[in-house]
């Protein structure tokens, strides 16, 4: 029988380790796994790298996590927010590295993770500073039917953990409105897909037509309580 | 005394509205890009795009009616159209990078004559780097538009032989709308498509420091 149901979030997470790559869903505050990250901080895991399209938002979630030094690199497409404070300070203190990645390409390099692909060719960043490794040599390049292409390898996580709306014993998953953003493509790059939902369902009462995800990819569902996604991003928090 | 009067922000949106097609799958850049969609002619269906993972973006909810998991790129909320969807980042990145857009358009610091776009980092010391789509927007859509004031507040014009800011993508930029005179890049240049009345060819192309086919 395959039951994916974690009872608790501490119990979905007990694989984590030191130094693990976390994948984590989200844009601003719309999809962050907040219940799961503060379950990542509670489980006290060390030295991450996370890989987030922001790095933060006011002090809960990433933030949060970021506060609580468990953060040694993040990378993401967008750190810099009205209210990234917890980062900002982080960074300028040279406390955690950052990778700073354009939003497609790390799309596409958790895409080629989840899908096997060694590495691809991407038009996107093609003569910007960031055609660079972190290290400063330049990313290999490559002229295809007259236009140019950076080479960009996977990203692949150790854990991801991403919002859904609902979930079944077998992992499969249904999100709400664009709170979907990287949790799918996530859910396939990661050893371990633990995916937080608002509802837990019989088999069988997902439309097979309008799962999203399916349980292939997934490794824990946990339900917890339904909180409406609060404002973020650009907002300054109430 | 100058003879001419410069497009308002909305003038500019306005004129950016003008030229986008019945059909159009349209991504609007954050900031002053965002106007073009007041402006919209009146029986044209344009689909809006945002990189979250939307089509057929529509109007801010009223207030009160807020939803957080429905925003836009910037964060704003938004609302769904009928016939909207919603899917992940990477097949919103497709349709990016796959040339599924028609037009993208986005906001500047400089744009060289040949379309090459800086518009992401100043590249001032000690702050923080952020990039978001900008790269996947100037590289994927069909054609790529900027919208910007033509000149610094210094006055030192925006258009220019080449960016001295870090580029966001390489002759990606196909028009510039901004708020004296729309110009087209090309492999050989700037190319005039209009400007604003009582502005002379001569006057364009001494604030541009640059050569202007009309």
């Amino acid at each position: 029988m395959i039951n994916k149901i974690a009872e608790s979030i501490g119990k979905a997470l007990s694989r984590v380790k030191d130094g693990d790559t976390v994948l984590i869903g989200g844009f601003g505050t719309a999809g962050i796994p907040v219940e799961l990250i503060d379950g990542l901080i509670e489980h006290g895991a060390r030295e991450l790298t996370v890989v987030n399209n922001n790095a933060g938002n006011g002090d809960a979630g990433l933030a949060a996590l970021l506060k609580a030094r468990r953060v040694r690199k993040i990378i993401c497409s967008f750190p810099r927010q009205a209210d990234s404070f917890v980062f900002d300070e982080l960074y300028r203190a040279g406390k955690v590295e950052l990778e700073l990645v354009p939003q497609g390409n790390l799309a596409e390099r958790l895409r080629a993770a989840g899908a096997g692909v060694g590495a691809f060719y991407t038009p996107t960043g093609f003569g910007t500073q960031l055609a660079c490794n972190p290290d400063g040599n330049a990313k290999e390049t490559r002229v295809i039917s007259g236009k140019s292409y950076v080479l960009e390898f996977p990203i692949h996580g150790d854990v991801a953990l991403i919002k859904a709306e609902a979930g079944d014993r077998w992992g499969n998953l249904t999100f709400r409105k664009a709170a979907r953003n990287f949790g799918p493509v996530m859910a396939t790059a990661a050893k371990w897909t633990v995916a937080s939902v608002y509802e837990i369902v019989e088999l069988g009462a997902l439309d097979p037509e309008h799962i999203v995800t399916p349980g292939i990819f997934v490794s824990q569902v946990v339900k917890v309580e339904r909180v409406a996604t609060q404002a973020g991003g650009l907002k300054t928090r109430a | 005394m100058a003879n001419y009067i410069k497009r308002s922000k909305q003038e500019l949106a306005q004129r950016v509205a003008q030229d986008i097609f019945d059909g159009a799958y349209v991504n609007l850049g954050i900031g002053q890009p965002t106007l073009v969609a007041n402006y919209l002619p009146h029986g044209l269906e344009v689909v809006l795009h945002s990189e979250n993972g939307i089509l057929g973006m529509g109007a801010p909810p009223a207030p009160g009616e807020e939803d957080y998991d429905l925003i836009n790129a910037g964060k704003q909320p938004v609302t769904l159209l009928a016939g909207g969807a919603y899917f992940h980042h990477a097949d919103s990145f497709s349709m990016m990078r796959g040339g599924h857009i028609d037009i993208s358009i986005l906001g500047a610091f400089q744009v060289s004559a040949t379309g090459d776009l800086a518009n992401w980092s100043t590249g001032e010391p000690g702050s923080i780097p952020a990039v978001g789509g900008a790269m996947d927007l100037a590289v994927g859509a069909k054609q790529t538009w900027v919208m910007m004031d033509l000149l610094t507040k210094q006055g030192e014009s925006k258009v220019v032989s080449a960016c001295t800011y870090p580029l966001t993508g390489v002759s990606c930029v196909k028009r510039i709308y901004s708020d004296l005179a729309t110009l087209e890049c090309t492999a050989t240049g700037l190319k005039l498509i209009d400007k604003v009345q009582g502005l002379t060819n001569q006057e364009l192309e001494n604030m541009l420091g640059l050569p202007v086919q009309v």
